[in-house]
């Protein structure tokens, strides 16, 4: 099978066509052709796949807010060609069971790589390790180890866990909240929750366990990676940390680039997400950060919910908010078109670096002849409208529901295979 | 005026409204009738999903002064405790011919989510909602502050008001901090600083950790609930050290000037946050509060049920 991208905007500059044959890019040059589909790429940027570390994907065990097959035909929707989803399903996926079954729904998926994440502590209650190196070896491949929605914060098991995975070349994902300075915690603390009565989570519940847990891996020299990122002062820490030669990743999520706080006056929960949207000063820092380099990569942390979850009371609400399809447009407007960073960074945070940490070898590949064809094609002047109807995720938890963003994803390519053509997905292969 | 949420949605002018509209109906059913006939017809609501025997004899007994059908409901052992949703419930009321939901609910903004997502027509009253607001608690008190230093003011500058106690999750504190500044109170807010919230200093009020400090200024004292609970998450060490620095006792009633009020919303931990010799002495109008706090609600249910606006109260009532 071949596929001919024909006039492209590549990374360099160049208008070129771009011919796939099989899994792999073929050939790179003018005026190429091929017998097999041809897709006019005028005006379309080809990027590489885009690659997310932050996704939950609730299968097994609440399904009915989103599976592995729906949660990818999320993601290849939003030119992610490799997933991973978080370890906090029921059962949680600290074993070698859960990982396998998990990577196997993705396989028959057949959308996009889906590359599991286990969890650090069984059953995610920070008291004991889960078999890691069980999941390691397994199937699935694991590398990247989190017990996200909640943090590690045994300082002794924190330690452990990174000590436990040098051995077969793992990180652990750390979710940072100081969990007693953060109890009841519905939004940011600051002087919007002040009016609001909402109780606060202070910036310092996520800066004191960073600031730890960058100490406590280098003095282990061990991987560690910082989810979502959220304040001003974690930017700080961080960058403090590199200025020191300390080894340490961190993500920020598409949502902490663009809303604040404010949002929760209306007291709608689709604004309630953990950690919380914090001030604008904060965004500020974010842009910055993940422009400068401090910040590595963009991760979506994409939770969907069902309706009856969000239809209620802020308190009573779960914490989330689906991502993968607006990640793009988000990293757009607040990135590019502010001027903040140009399309080779973009190429970075959304692909090159998340597969470099995750390990996954075929994504984040520059597009040359001989790489594995894992590609997403975007519209970068695209106007459009979120709008949640249209999601193709089984939630529809989005705070953007008719907000407006520039740049989309057009195609997506995965493993030389067209999951996405003009923005319809085409179906999966079932093996 | 569709809902009553929250005291930062109104003006000035729609505060005085509804306290002139309580003057009113005090006036006109301070006889020997006590009943008018304003909202025959009518059904309010009472969904209570927070214990409060006081507030919710409040609204009842306001809408039965104004001839309203009364239907009280509440959380405890209802279906409401088998996990039925807060939309579900007040669909349910609202299907049962609620006309208007007066609302308490241990969730900050359930009043604004039950009055704005959609799911109900009913105006809707809050009665509390978390640690937000209890508009109508700050309205009754700012009837009380009027009765006390001028039935007609239309602006309370010139007093200077102390609120004192867990100012962090008091909702009569917001409401009354929101409202007294929109009459152009001079507002102290004391408490220890863990009960402050840290950016007190966005509030536009002054806030001291002394309550002796300027104690012979005030014109008002607003002591607040504590709850003792709070003790057990470190917010004070006990009740003992609580009182010493912040309880109103003797000692410091002597302190305030002649003409000076003690308020409480209620209900009181006499010992704690007000010595007993406090709260009953002649400077206390506690319980003035609690029948303020009829005709208040009178005026509240008036305005969302009853007319357009408020000159056309005087001829209704008048009729």
């Amino acid at each position: 099978m071949e596929i001919l991208l024909k006039n492209g905007l590549l990374s360099d500059g160049s208008v070129a066509d771009i011919r796939i044959v099989g899994e792999f890019i073929a050939e790179i040059g003018q005026e190429l052709s091929s017998s097999g589909e041809l897709i006019n790429c005028a005006g379309l940027r080809i990027l590489p796949g885009f690659v997310d570390l932050h996704t939950h994907l609730r299968e097994p065990g609440r399904e009915n807010a989103e599976t592995v097959l729906t949660g990818s035909r999320a993601a290849i929707r939003g030119g992610f060609t490799a997933i991973s989803p978080m370890a906090n399903t029921s059962p949680v996926a600290d074993s070698a069971g859960v990982v396998e079954q998990v990577w196997r729904l993705g396989r028959e998926a057949g959308l996009c790589d889906v590359f599991p994440i286990g969890a650090v502590s069984e059953g995610l209650e920070g008291k004991k390790l889960s078999e890691m190196k069980a999941m390691a070896d397994s199937a699935a491949k694991v590398r990247i180890f989190s017990d996200d929605g909640k943090c590690v914060s045994d300082s002794l098991l924190m330690r452990r866990a990174l000590e436990y995975v040098k051995s077969f070349d793992g990180v652990i994902a750390q979710h940072a909240q100081d969990p007693r300075l953060t109890e009841g915690a519905q939004m940011n603390e600051g002087v919007v929750s002040s009016q609001l009565g909402l109780a606060g989570w202070p910036a310092i519940a996520e800066e004191a366990i960073i600031a730890r847990d960058i100490l406590l891996a280098h003095s282990l020299g061990s991987r560690l990676h910082i989810c979502h990122l959220s304040t001003k002062g974690s930017v700080e820490i961080i960058r403090w940390a590199k200025a020191q030669g300390m080894q340490v990743t961190a993500e920020v999520t598409p949502h902490h680039l663009l809303l604040t706080d404010e949002t929760a006056r209306t007291y709608d929960p689709i604004y309630k997400v953990n950690p919380p949207l914090r001030t604008d000063e904060d965004v500020k820092a974010l842009r910055a950060a993940l422009a400068d380099g401090t910040i590595d990569i963009v991760a979506t942390d994409h939770a969907p919910h069902p309706a009856e979850d969000k239809d209620c009371e802020w308190a009573s609400a779960a914490f989330g908010m689906v991502g993968l399809e607006t990640a793009l447009g988000i990293v757009i407007t607040t990135m590019i078109e502010t001027g903040l960073m140009n399309w080779d960074r973009l190429i970075e945070v959304m692909s090159t670096n998340p597969a470099k940490i995750g390990g996954y070898t075929a994504h984040g590949l520059d597009l040359k002849e001989g790489s594995i064809a894992n590609i997403a094609i975007v519209d970068p002047e695209k106007r459009w409208t979120v709008d949640r109807e249209l999601l193709l995720s089984k939630s529809r938890n989005t705070p953007l529901h008719g907000f407006e963003l520039t740049g989309d994803v057009i195609h997506t390519i995965f493993n030389g295979r067209l999951v996405m053509k003009n923005q319809n997905l085409i179906g999966a292969v079932h093996e | 005026m569709k809902h009553l949420l929250s005291i930062a949605d109104l003006s000035e002018l729609e505060i005085v409204g509804i306290l002139d509209t309580a003057s009113e109906l005090e006036k006109l059913t301070s006889g020997s009738v006590k009943k008018l006939p304003t909202l025959r017809g009518r059904t309010v609501v009472n969904l209570f999903f927070e214990d409060s025997t006081r507030t919710r004899l409040s609204f009842e007994s306001a809408a039965k002064r104004l001839s309203a059908d009364v239907t009280n409901f509440s959380a405890k052992g209802s279906s409401v405790s088998k996990g039925e949703s807060l939309k579900d419930t007040a669909q349910t009321l609202e299907a049962m011919g609620a006309d208007l939901i007066v609302i308490r609910h241990p969730a900050s903004g359930a009043a604004k989510r039950l009055a704005e997502s959609g799911w109900i027509e009913s105006s809707v009253i809050n009665a509390g909602d978390g640690t937000h607001e209890h508009p109508t608690q700050a309205l009754l008190d700012a009837f009380t502050i009027r009765k006390h230093f001028g039935p007609t003011l239309t602006t309370f500058s010139g007093l200077k008001i102390a609120i004192v106690g867990d100012i962090l999750h008091s909702r009569v504190a917001r409401s009354n901090v929101l409202l007294l500044r929109k009459m152009g109170a001079d507002v102290t807010l004391i408490a220890p600083p863990t009960l402050l919230p840290s950016t007190i200093d966005s509030w536009g009020v002054r806030s001291s950790y002394d309550f002796d400090e300027n104690l012979e200024e005030f014109d008002v004292v607003m002591m607040l609930r504590v709850q003792l609970e709070r003790m057990n998450d470190s917010f004070f060490p006990n009740g003992r050290e609580y009182s010493k620095g912040y309880g109103l006792d003797g000692d410091r009633l002597k302190r305030l000037k002649s003409n000076a009020i003690v308020m409480h919303p209620g209900p009181m931990n006499r010992g704690l946050e007000i010595s007993a010799a406090s709260a009953d002495s002649i400077r206390s109008v506690v319980i003035d509060q609690v029948s303020n706090g009829v005709v208040v609600r009178m005026a509240a249910l008036y305005q969302l049920l009853g007319g357009p606006n408020i000159s056309s109260t005087h001829e209704t009532l008048g009729a």
